[in-house]
């Protein structure tokens, strides 16, 4: 790195539950909504009530532990974490402490190619503050502010990484793996626009080999991977810069400004809360059984890792298909169900990622919402492998398929698209060809052999495409020679 | 007629509408509450009403419940919907709550007639009922000298007659030390007996709500109204509902009451009265033992500690964005935040506030809030081996008898230290009654009765054994104008 300096960096990632409802109350969670119509006494915080926690939210702190390779500890509190701000509706975050739902975990990213694990610190469930509107652009700009509290109450989970990112490409790299196995195993969207997942990064920068950490910066307000390493290469730049002309580095919290694509001090230490954190009293201990966690790790989703080794080593993807497949875990498991019937992977990955994935493009679906049962999609493939269809009629029932929603047969039937695969039907349009392009006959007799392509597409024309493309070539060269 | 199997007979028989006694009870409350000052609003219109579905109920010739048509006051810091809930507190003037506490949803439903929201020491901190910001109350039996805190507005209605029974909150004693001033009887049930959701909290780990009345049997209907398992709290115990009432069977031969020695300090006249009473206790059939709970010189510190370091948190909401008083000088959120809360929280809660604050800052939280902690494993140990060997223990409910208005007020230590016999027990988290034991001085006697986590059953029957036979209760002060 940059004049001999390394950055070291950790990141913290919040990510919103997609359960149902709120973590202590039976509000929705659903995003959006008139402000303060998702909101009841208990997310009010009003006097005299009392949290009853979401047991769902617990199920998925333990499922994402699991798969984090952490330790789900069977005894595990809820902590109030103190500070006075107008978005809190008790002037306290319920949230964990010192005993989290889940500790000690890591997760292998992938940057160039290298494998390299990264440490999972912990990960603990809490719930989200309001929202305040200005009426200005800024708080300090605005003659007043509304609040909002209809995502107060909505379940968080923080993951801790370890400080073991090195690089905004490594950073990126754990943040699109982290997303990728929190949608496969179905505890959030992960919707970085409607701000399901944020994150908080942690940087610092030392010389190269040195064994202590320098003083590190907690940059927030990261919306999108791209402001995420942006700000972190500023702030290492920053840092580098600082240290270099003989400076110190001010541990504080710092804000990314994306319109300025600069990091801007927030509070210094020195002004730093202190949240007085102490056990939830009013809720009881969580207490997980042995069973209770082997129950939920029983019910994991094969995850993406394992996965591509899966599609590399016995169906003999490349590692780029294997990529493209497991990036969403809807796909994968389309995949996985359409091969089950077909045992040629590259050809179901030349399918569903070329002609499929573009239809669906351009009919705006995606994969989810695509009407194209994976039945289809293996009949579809069989009346390839048998020859039924050619791949240039495929390329024309798909867009029907997507829009029509039929079976691959029935469009076949429906249109008569049965590849012509008997000889006898083909001689008259081929002895029909070679008449009318005397000049492509003469040139293949000549020596040319490319022409030949010229007369089987002549040929496939005039079949509107049902001729069997290898048996043309095979009857053409037959009457030429 | 100031009980209630006796209002549910008269009630039945037609001898009297529900409306009739109502209105009765809201005319005599009005003549005595303005001189007790047991009252912050009253609730005329509601009562009425509710009295009106009884009467409808009894016309339809169906069977009313016992506390059907029975006048009733609860403790302003319990929320009731549509109705004023202060805590005694000028920060929460004005602020009606949108919902019921679950033991009032219970008590409705039972057919209770809310009569009006009990005075109380703000926010519940206070011995002595002199903390409210809507004036002080008076000890009916004594009008120069204070009702016990912080439920001396539920005592002293009840003691004056004013209704058949109040709901009170117990979170270091103030439910039986002011049932021991006032001469009624007072119940603290097991934490996790009696559902807290609606209750205002003061120190969550603490608090619970629980009857008084003129009889223990009184006290031991509305218990088993208002106790049982309520999902909505999850520190509520999920077990199967008790009835205290059908275990009044006042047989008590052999039972095994420890008088803790550590307990038995303060005025000779408080302690003299209490051992007639466990004279009595003898010939009745038990068998009394001084025994020890050695830990006991940790519990008021531990106590003020850990109530104070929860109600720092509870208290933090009431900052004026939402609901309530509102600093409307300020221009800055934070600037308005803090105005509001040092213009109408009084003098005793910022008090513990700051020493909550305090315990739980980082570098002192080990040091105080861990400690005492561990204090309170150390007393519930004490407390265990108490009642490996004994049924139940008894002790005063005060080293004092009530004191004059004002002589404590100034002095917070004296304060604090009157409450030595009663914070044990909410740290402890096991059930106590007070009950009306004698008089000295023409004031009443408390003497408390403790038992195992959920030994309410018991407490109820060795209470009711007494009261049974004595007539301390058959008594009322002066200004009671109900029978």
């Amino acid at each position: 790195m940059n004049k001999g300096y390394e950055a070291v960096i950790g990141l913290e990632v919040h990510v919103e539950l997609k359960t149902k409802t709120k973590i202590f109350c039976s509000c929705t969670t659903e995003f959006g909504g008139s402000p303060n119509t998702h909101v009841c006494p208990v997310c009010l915080g009003l006097p005299g009530v009392l949290p009853v926690i979401n047991e769902k939210v617990v199920e998925f702190g333990v499922r994402t532990g699991l798969a984090l390779n952490a330790k789900v500890p069977n005894y595990s509190k809820f902590d109030r974490k103190n500070y006075y701000y107008p978005d809190l509706t008790k002037n306290f975050q319920t949230s964990q402490f010192d005993l989290p739902i889940c500790e000690h975990g890591f997760l292998d990213i992938e940057v160039d190619g290298i494998v390299k694990r990264i440490g999972i610190t912990r990960a603990h469930m809490e719930e989200d503050a309001g929202k305040l509107v200005h009426s200005g652009k800024t708080i300090s700009s605005s003659y007043s502010s509304n609040v909002d509290y209809n995502r107060v109450g909505v379940p968080l989970l923080e993951i801790v990484s370890d400080p073991d990112l090195r690089s905004s490409e490594e950073a990126k790299e754990y943040v699109d793996s982290l997303r990728r196995i929190l949608t496969y195993i179905d505890i959030s969207d992960c919707k970085m626009e409607e701000g399901s997942i944020r994150a908080d990064a942690n940087v610092s920068v030392r010389k190269i080999g040195a064994s202590e950490f320098g003083i590190r910066t907690e940059t927030k307000n990261l919306n999108s991977l791209k402001a995420l390493q942006k700000a972190i290469e500023y702030e290492i730049e920053r840092q580098i810069e600082v240290l270099e002309d003989g400076g110190v580095i001010e541990q504080e919290t710092r804000t990314w400004d994306d319109e300025q694509g600069i990091t801007l001090a927030m509070r210094s230490k020195a002004d730093a809360h202190d949240y007085r954190y102490f056990p939830e009293p009013d809720l009881p201990p969580i207490i997980l059984s042995d069973e209770y966690i082997e129950e939920v790790r029983a019910s994991l989703p094969e995850l993406p890792e394992s996965r591509k080794k899966r599609l590399i080593e016995a169906d003999g993807l490349s590692d780029y298909d294997a990529n493209l497949i497991i990036a969403d875990r809807h796909l994968a498991d389309y995949y996985d169900q359409v091969r089950k019937e077909i045992s040629d992977g590259k050809l179901i990955v030349n399918y569903l990622m070329g002609d499929y994935y573009r239809e669906l493009g351009e009919a705006g679906l995606s994969f989810v919402t695509s009407p194209v049962k994976p039945e289809a999609f293996i009949e579809l493939l069989q009346l390839i492998l048998d020859k039924t269809i050619s791949g240039k009629i495929a390329k024309e029932i798909i867009p029907i398929m997507i829009k029509e929603v039929k079976s691959p047969k029935s469009i076949v039937e429906e249109k008569g698209l049965v590849q012509i695969s008997d000889s006898s039907e083909l001689e008259g349009m081929i002895l029909e060809v070679i008449s009318n392009n005397p000049k492509a006959v003469e040139d293949y007799r000549a020596g040319k052999g490319n022409s030949i392509g010229f007369l089987v597409g002549q040929v496939m024309k005039a079949s509107k495409g049902k001729a069997n493309p290898a048996l043309v070539n095979e009857l053409l060269k037959k009457h030429l020679c | 007629m100031s009980k209630i199997r006796e209002i549910n007979t008269k009630l039945n028989s037609k001898e009297i509408s529900a409306v009739e006694l109502t209105t009765i009870y809201l005319d005599n409350l009005e003549k005595t509450s303005s001189i007790i000052g047991s009252y912050i609003s009253t609730t005329k219109k509601e009562a009425l009403a509710k009295a009106k579905m009884v009467d409808a109920q009894i016309a339809k010739g169906e069977e009313i419940g016992l506390l059907a048509g029975v006048p009733m006051g609860i403790k302003d810091n319990i929320s009731t919907t549509g109705i004023e809930t202060t805590c005694g507190s000028k920060i929460l003037a004005g602020y009606k709550p949108i919902y019921n506490a679950t033991v009032v949803e219970r008590l409705y439903a039972a057919g209770g007639i809310i009569l009006g929201k009990c005075n109380m020491d703000e926010f519940a901190m206070g011995s002595s009922n002199e903390n409210s910001a809507y004036g002080i109350v008076k000890n009916p039996w004594d009008l120069t000298r204070v009702p016990g805190g912080s439920s001396g507005g539920s005592a002293a209605t009840v003691a004056a007659r004013e209704v058949v029974f109040s709901l009170g909150s117990d979170t270091g004693g103030s439910i039986r030390q002011p049932a021991g001033f006032c001469g009624v009887v007072g119940m603290k049930p097991t934490y996790g007996r009696v559902s807290r959701y609606g209750l205002i909290a003061y120190a969550s780990s603490l608090d619970q709500i629980g009857p008084m009345a003129n009889s223990v049997e009184d006290c031991a209907i509305v218990h088993d109204i208002i106790s049982g398992y309520d999902r909505l709290d999850s520190t509520s115990a999920n077990m199967k509902a008790t009835s205290t009432l059908a275990a009044l069977t006042k047989d008590i031969k052999g039972l095994k009451i420890g008088i803790p020695k550590e307990y038995f300090q303060g005025d000779e006249k408080v302690l003299a009265t209490i051992r007639k009473a466990l004279a009595k206790y003898e010939e009745l059939g038990a068998i009394v033992e001084e025994t020890s709970l050695p830990n006991t010189e940790y519990a008021l510190a531990a106590y003020y500690i850990i109530a104070s370091a929860e109600a720092s948190s509870n208290l933090a909401r009431f900052d004026g964005v939402r609901y309530g008083a509102r600093d409307g000088s300020k221009k800055d959120v934070t600037e308005m935040m803090s105005g509001t809360r040092d213009k109408f929280f009084g003098q005793e809660v910022k008090k513990r506030i700051m020493i909550g604050t305090y315990a739980l800052s980082s570098g002192y939280y080990d040091a105080y809030y861990l400690k005492a902690l561990k204090a309170r494993t150390i007393l519930k140990r004490d407390f265990d081996q108490a009642f490996a060997k004994y049924d139940v223990l008894i002790t005063p409910i005060a080293p004092t008898l009530p004191f004059k208005l004002g002589e404590n007020i100034k002095d917070s230590i004296t304060m604090y230290l009157g409450d030595i016999c009663t914070v044990t027990i909410n740290l402890v988290g096991i059930p106590g009654i007070t009950i009306p034991c004698g008089f000295a001085d023409g004031l009443p006697v408390g003497m408390q009765i403790l038992g195992k986590p959920f030994s309410e059953e018991l407490l109820f029957n060795v209470a009711h054994s007494f009261e049974q036979n004595t007539n301390y209760n058959s008594f009322k002060p002066e200004v009671a104008i109900n029978e």
